[in-house]
């Protein structure tokens, strides 16, 4: 019995040929304690500083720097010129053609933002329905997204031409006279809201059926059993408690409508937004002094002011979706 | 865990739910989601009917609703031009999105590792910050960009389309949620207890875990970033093109053959398909827990 029984620990070494290994490892024992102790304090700030660091490189640096480009002479090819102040800005603002882009930004931004998420609501309210094929359904929706804005664009310029386009002809066939889908500001505005209404819209759908999901089922059941229809639950709870949802939407399509290119840039082969800029936006006014006139100051200059009408037009767009939920 | 797609549990379907709202939408319904679907593929089949068909397709006044003959001649067209180098484009499009995917992956897992999980001085500020920076237009920032890449010497080359996008808020703010509720404080102290370091129990227990969040991730980056434009556009050489600017190359030359440039369309929108074919539900659930945009 003796000899199967564990020996017991061996003593703590007292002969002194061994203490020294013993005082060596008690000492790697601390080294490595150490060691973990900083391990665990600095990798966090580790494992987020390549986001940190690139972000505040390729991100944030070139958003403040341009404002300091905005208040210089600065050229494509001769670089930083003489400190003009206000000068570019004052350009810009006198400059028709700033206004002219402007209001084709705001138009082209509304002619598809607002059919865009009343559309998508009209879609994720019949999604949140019990449906069969579910999936296929949603997948459906959302095809258009993997087509790219360019791709999408010169499909839609072409359906849009003026002369052969398939969408005059139809009308022709119709006896209607065709429409100056190019030549013409409203026609030109609506063709390039159209395209980004077809990439985006099952893409919102999605979200705002997200939304509709997180909806206590028990809401329209006490809403059933006052006795409100299926259009009442709708404006009555449905809208309301999308709120956030909805509030989500359209800051995020505020920021990249307000910030449109790729549809208006390709809508022609000029890409300059139209013979009299019918349709030229702020980002191609914005490209076309940067690369066209090789004007870096008046591009950042636009740069800026764009970032502004960002912030407040998102601010106001916060406003009117809450009193609108509220309201309803 | 083992669905892996549980972001937001909110936001899924309770098994309550699907009793209690057991109304199966009529006709109308069905037909209004028909509709929509149709209008979603119709503009894809119509680039076909173009693409398929000769120059002369475009400008005849009956509209032909049938395909042509012509899709393999007018791709090879494409590919064979002279004015754009769709073959580099193919292949620039291929590197751009696969690394720009890869390193967001990966230095989102990192930083959403942290931000979930590990303990730190400033880790709440940090997140909002984080968060906040999702809202930031970052994209007017082109010119000093375009200035800063000029400098390097990087202007014209992949480098320039590469390096601001290796890293993204959103892609940060995703990894930290998921990690945050798919990743058991249990598993990380087992391994620390085994005597991992921290970047040992990053590398054999976080990634893991984190494997089907950033697999969405990566799917949504590379959409994005194979079908971006702008900046590309503004940096990158004529002879160096990524899919979207070769795209606007070919329209962009004196005379339009409309018949090329929708061959061109389709042959930068097949990766994209195969992709939805094969990944859409994902890309489904995936708007659907994050609410991704852009």
């Amino acid at each position: 019995m003796t000899t199967t029984a564990p020996r017991p620990p061996a003593p703590a070494p007292l002969t002194p040929p061994s203490a020294p290994t013993t005082v060596r490892s008690v000492r790697r024992i601390a080294f490595s304690q150490t060691l973990s102790r900083w391990d665990v304090k600095v990798s966090p700030y580790l494992y987020i500083s390549p986001f940190f660091i690139l972000f505040a490189i390729t991100g944030l640096f070139p958003l403040a720097y341009t404002a300091w480009v905005s208040v210089h002479e600065w050229n494509l090819i001769g670089g930083q010129g003489d400190f003009v102040g206000l000068d570019n800005f004052a350009f810009v603002l006198s400059n028709p053609p700033f206004w002219i882009a402007l209001r084709n930004t705001f138009s082209i931004f509304l002619i598809s933002a607002v059919p865009q998420v009343l559309l998508a609501l009209l879609i994720a309210a019949v999604l949140d329905r019990n449906l069969r094929a579910k999936t296929f359904w949603r997948m459906g929706v959302l095809l258009p997204y993997v087509v790219a804005p360019v791709a999408v664009t010169l499909i839609f310029s072409n359906m849009f031409g003026d002369q052969y386009g398939l969408i005059n002809n139809v009308l022709s066939d119709l006896g209607i006279d065709p429409i100056g889908w190019h030549s013409e500001v409203l026609p030109s505005h609506v063709a390039i809201a159209t395209m980004v209404n077809f990439r985006w819209t099952g893409y919102t759908a999605l979200i705002l059926l997200a939304g509709m999901q997180a909806i206590p089922r028990d809401y329209y059941e006490a809403a059933m059993i006052d006795g409100a229809g299926t259009i009442r639950q709708f404006f009555s709870i449905t809208i309301p408690q999308l709120r956030p949802t909805l509030i989500f939407v359209i800051v995020t399509s505020t920021i990249g409508g307000l910030q449109i290119f790729d549809e208006p840039r390709l809508y022609d082969q000029t890409g300059q937004g139209g013979a009299s800029g019918q349709w030229m936006t702020i980002t191609i006014y914005l490209y076309n002094l940067g690369w066209g006139q090789l004007n870096f100051g008046r591009a950042a200059a636009v740069a800026w002011l764009l970032f502004l009408i960002i912030i407040i037009v998102g601010l106001i767009n916060v406003a009117i979706t809450r009193s609108i939920a509220r309201a309803s | 865990m083992s669905t892996g797609y549980g972001l937001l549990e909110t936001a899924r379907p309770s098994r309550r739910r699907r009793v209690d709202n057991g109304q199966r939408p009529g006709w109308l319904g069905y037909g209004f989601l028909t509709a929509v679907l149709l209008g979603s593929m119709f503009p894809l089949y119509w680039s076909f009917l173009i693409g398929s068909g000769d120059a002369s397709t475009i400008n005849q006044q009956d509209i032909v609703w049938w395909p042509g003959g012509n899709f393999l001649a007018n791709a090879a067209a494409v590919l064979e031009a002279d004015s754009v180098n769709f073959w580099k484009a193919i292949g620039n499009s291929i590197i751009v999105s696969t690394v720009v995917s890869a390193s967001v992956v990966l230095f989102s897992t990192l930083a959403g590792f942290a931000f979930a999980k590990l303990r730190f001085r400033g880790r709440a500020g940090l997140l909002v910050f984080v968060i906040a920076t999702m809202a930031v237009p970052t994209q007017l920032g082109v010119v000093p960009l375009f200035i800063v890449m000029s400098q390097l010497q990087l202007a014209g080359t992949l480098w320039a389309v590469i390096l601001p996008a290796v890293v993204s808020a959103f892609g940060v703010f995703w990894m930290t949620q998921y990690l945050s509720q798919a990743l058991p404080y249990e598993l990380i102290e087992a391994a620390r207890v085994d005597g991992a370091s921290m970047i040992r129990t990053f590398w054999s227990v976080a990634l893991p875990a984190a494997r089907p969040a950033a697999a969405m991730l990566a799917l949504f980056i590379f959409i994005a970033t194979w079908t971006n434009f702008f900046w590309p556009f503004i940096v990158l050489d004529r002879q160096n093109p990524t899919l979207p600017v070769a795209l606007s190359l070919l329209q962009s030359n004196y005379f339009v053959d409309y018949s090329i440039v929708m061959a061109g369309v389709i042959l930068s929108t097949i990766p994209l398909l195969i992709l939805f074919v094969v990944a859409g539900r994902h890309l489904v659930s995936g708007i659907m827990q994050g609410a991704v945009k852009g």
